[in-house]
């Protein structure tokens, strides 16, 4: 195996309530210090994915069947979310969850429930350094701020526990463009300047394959394309399929039997 | 005048005792959304082990109180890990019956190990903490209680308000899928909530016991006594149950005081249904947000 | 004569009414017959005194346990005052057949109806209230109660209690075990066949829609508010009644027994036996009952033995722990009750020697 590899996911399929199955044999790499973008329409097991990764699939009563998940040596398959946020592995889950009751310092300091005791100070630090807006919201109770200030909120809440690996689901879901742009930078920018890997779960696939260094697509539970992110940018189904736009820069329609077909054998 | 200056005073010091009681009760509330019927019994609990210790053991009274809040916390533990982390995520009826049968059991036992009788602590209290103001005079079990009281409600204060473990805990109340993304031990949360208030318990249980005798039965429908508490209050608010225990006290204290004894049993229940109509969420709890 | 119908080894009903069938089979018929001779002509006859007071016992306990299932199982209110609805049946029959004059079967009937009105009464803060915070609301319906049983003198007599009448029923006696084990099981019996059908009427599926979602219920046009109150309406009917015929059975009450204890009892057997089904209530109230009745002979037992007095003392207290232990072991282990110890008795019966 190579030495730069963090993350491996051979082969896995999950199933809720065990009869539900979602993923069908998923097998994608992470490598050290990139980000790596997972696209795919709704219902395509990305969420799924990034759940049986971080382990958060054991409280909805999903399972890891088949297959394995290897973390720097460790399996980690089926593991308790206690014991991979420990090594390092944490998710920002998909819309925003903030802890409503917790002004947005404390929701910060929840972050360290991973390395409990240490000093956390120069972590808020580094945190308000990197999503200024912050600053000014400190002690304001979170449910009272905006979707903006919720998603910042959120990612530096996981950073507060010095991931290796960040797991975001959908940061831009439901932001303004501009805000969107934003919170991407950031990523960008987390991930030069502190080294941290980041699996990148997007709808807006445009901006994802913008910074990031690999992507994988999903459709029905499979991973059914991967590739260098700047070759999937230009490749034509994912053009039409996820940018929205087809090669000759036109809207194609249904019906074009070819395109269609083309999509359908991904299926 | 005189009269009401003491019955008064005498609600307060109940009403505290009531929101003491009730502050075990919100925070196993707070963390994992358990109504626990057994709460009667842990207070009842707390003030046994109190007695084997200080009186059966004859310890001195600091070392038996230290023991016994050190007691009870690992209790919490234990009665977590048995009976209701099996439950987590099960139907709200469950967990409800699962306490009242964990509370007929822990009757039944201490019955069966102290008999229904009625047991007193050893007077050590100081006469000094009595005071006398005009002709009204103050026991010194109410001022003690008061003291300790105040002392135990800002150090719970600060824990939540302050410590990280105290902030866990209220983020898995907040939003536990979050709080478990985060590495939150959710599990362990849950036993610590348990742990502390069965300790809680074990404090209110061991004033109770100083003011009135300790007697299984009595405080066992103490227990119970919660519930306004907590409803008038909401059941999420430390401060409401504070504030709720105040007002039950008042209540109970002047009823008994200027109409009847039997009534005061009573009032507080027709208050929480009247109060329940107009503000089903107590005075101080939080909204529900629910949707399809 | 059309053929008879044996289960079928798989699920082939092609029409609704099929699905809704009690009995699927003409067996299930044939024992339901069986068992309805051994109730009204083997047991009566062949049982001791003692063993048929017991047997009363479980039957007013199911009535009352069917009730409480209509409203917890089936419409998913929680109430944690059916000792007390118990309790006001007993006093409603009571006070109509001393100071009413009322005859035996009007003044149990009347006792069920003043029930159901109590209920619906206690029911209303389930207009905006449920879950935890209706089930306080219940709580505090019972202490209510219980204050009202003690302190309205006038009308209950208080703590002496109020002694009844003898029963009498189409100018007969109504005396001894035997003779109301025949009241007592004809009542059962009507009531019971009235719940199995109520829960597949329009009523019943209305009760289990709310239990599942009460908004989505109510987006779908039920009335919610009118069935929550139908169903503490029926569920109180239930425990009044028993309650009524549990008065006129003992002759006398006093207000001692209708406490939250009692309530909790009623809650044990629906968990015990199985939340949503109606035979589950039946084994609930038979394994509640007996295990009371073993418990208090424990007791005894060691107190005709002079020289254990001292156990059997520290043994009464033991009679609730086992019962909590009851509960916390069925919670755990059988959350689904003895009515799915049944069935999967019968179905494994059904199923040999090919279990799967």
């Amino acid at each position: 195996m190579e030495d730069n590899i963090l993350l491996q996911l051979n082969n896995i399929s999950v199933v809720y309530s065990d009869v539900i199955q979602v993923l069908k044999g998923v097998s994608l790499v992470v490598k050290k210090g990139q980000i790596v973008s997972l696209l795919g329409s709704n219902g395509a097991g990305k969420t799924t994915t990034l759940k049986a990764i971080s382990g958060l699939l054991k409280p909805e009563n999903g399972k890891v069947t088949e297959g394995n998940i290897v973390y720097e040596g460790h399996l980690i398959q089926n593991s308790a979310p206690e014991q991979i946020t420990r090594l390092g592995i944490i998710q920002v889950l998909e819309g925003r969850q903030p802890f409503k009751y917790l002004t947005v310092e404390e929701n910060l300091r929840v972050g360290t429930a991973t390395r409990w005791g240490k000093p956390y100070k120069k972590d808020l630090e580094l945190v308000y350094h990197y999503f200024q807006p912050l600053v000014a919201r400190k002690n304001r109770l979170a449910g009272y701020c905006s979707g903006g200030e919720l998603q910042m909120l959120v990612m530096g809440r996981a950073l507060m526990a010095h991931p290796k690996l960040l797991l975001l689901d959908e940061p831009s879901l439901g932001l303004a463009p501009f805000l969107v742009r934003e919170i991407f930078e950031i990523v960008k920018r987390i991930n030069e300047e502190q080294r941290t890997t980041i699996m990148l779960v997007e709808q807006n696939a445009n901006m994802a394959l913008l910074i990031a260094h690999y992507g994988y697509v999903m459709e029905n539970g499979k991973i059914v394309m991967e590739d260098e992110a700047k070759k999937l940018r230009e490749n034509p189904d994912v053009k039409e399929f996820y940018l929205g736009t087809a090669a000759s820069g036109v809207l194609k329609s249904y019906k074009e039997v070819k395109s269609y077909k083309r999509r359908k054998r991904w299926l | 005048m005189e009269f009401f200056l003491q019955l008064l005073i005498q609600g307060l010091s109940v009403g505290f005792l009531y929101a003491l009681a009730a502050l075990g009760f919100v925070m196993i509330f707070k963390s994992s959304s358990v109504l626990n019927f057994a709460h009667g019994e842990l207070l009842a609990i707390g003030a046994f082990i109190f007695l084997v210790f200080s009186v059966r053991l004859n310890l001195p009274i600091p070392i038996a109180f230290l023991f016994t809040l050190a007691g009870t916390f690992a209790m919490g533990f234990v009665i977590e890990r048995l009976f209701l982390r099996p439950l987590i995520g099960e139907a709200l009826i469950e967990v409800i019956m699962l306490t009242v049968g964990l509370a007929a059991m822990f009757k039944g036992l201490l019955l069966v190990i102290f008999g229904g009788n009625l047991f007193n602590y050893p007077d050590f209290l100081p006469k000094a903490l009595t005071i006398e103001w005009g002709a009204i005079t103050i026991p010194p079990v109410y001022v003690a209680s008061f003291i300790i009281g105040i002392i135990f409600l800002s150090i719970f204060g600060f824990f939540f308000k302050y410590s990280s473990q105290g902030i866990y805990m209220r983020s898995v109340a907040d939003n536990q899928p979050a709080a478990l993304s985060l590495g939150v031990h959710v599990r362990r949360v849950f036993a610590m909530s348990w742990a502390i208030a069965a300790l809680v318990c074990a404090l209110s249980g061991i004033i109770l016991g100083i003011m009135n005798g300790i007697n299984v039965h009595d405080i066992s429908i103490m227990g119970l006594k919660v519930f306004p508490v907590v409803i008038l209050g909401g059941l999420e608010s430390i401060g409401g149950a504070i504030i709720g225990g105040l007002i039950i006290g008042l209540l109970e204290t002047f009823t008994g005081g200027y109409l009847s004894t039997s009534l005061k049993e009573v009032i507080p229940y027709v208050v929480l249904v009247f109060i329940l109509l107009v503000k089903p969420y107590g005075l101080f709890g939080l909204v529900e947000i629910e949707r399809v | 004569m059309r053929r008879l119908r044996f289960h079928p080894c798989g699920n082939f009903k092609e029409r609704y009414e099929e699905e809704l069938t009690i009995f699927t089979t003409d067996f299930g018929r044939f024992w339901l017959l069986v068992g309805l001779l051994i109730l009204f002509v083997v047991i009566p006859f062949l049982s001791k005194p003692y063993l048929l007071y017991v047997i009363n016992h479980i039957g007013m306990a199911a009535i009352a346990a069917i009730g409480l299932n209509i409203l917890i199982g089936y419409t998913g209110q929680i109430s944690l005052g059916h000792g007390a609805f118990f309790g006001v049946g007993a006093y409603a029959a009571a006070i109509l057949g001393t100071a009413g004059g009322f005859p035996f079967w009007l003044s149990v009937i009347a006792a069920g109806v003043i029930t159901a009105w109590v209920g619906m009464l206690f029911g209303i803060p389930s207009v905006r209230l449920k879950h935890l915070y209706l089930t306080i609301a219940t709580l505090a319906g019972q202490f209510i109660l219980q204050y009202l049983f003690v302190q309205w003198e006038s009308l209950t007599k208080g703590p002496e209690g109020i002694m009844l009448p003898r029963a009498t029923l189409f100018g007969v006696d109504v005396k001894g075990d035997r003779a109301f084990y025949y009241v007592i099981f004809v009542s059962f019996v009507i009531l019971t066949w009235i719940a199995v059908n109520l829960v597949r009427t329009r009523y019943g599926r209305a009760f289990i829609a709310i239990r599942d979602n009460d908004r989505a219920a109510e987006g779908m046009g039920i009335p919610i508010f009118r069935y929550k109150l139908l169903s503490f309406a029926i569920s109180s009917f239930y425990a009044g009644f028993a309650g009524g015929l549990s008065a006129y059975y003992i002759g006398s009450i006093t207000p001692e027994p209708y406490t939250l204890f009692l309530s909790v009892e009623y809650i044990a057997m629906i968990i015990i036996g199985g939340l949503g089904s109606i035979p589950g209530s039946v084994f609930g109230a038979i394994f509640i009952t007996l295990l009371n009745e073993l418990l208090s002979h424990a007791t005894e037992f060691f107190m005709n033995i002079g020289a254990l007095t001292k156990i059997a003392l520290t043994i009464a207290p033991l009679r609730e722990f086992v019962f909590g232990l009851a509960i916390v072991f069925f919670i755990i282990f059988e959350p689904k009750g003895l009515a799915e110890v049944w069935r999967i008795i019968k179905s494994s019966f059904k199923l040999w020697p090919f279990s799967y």
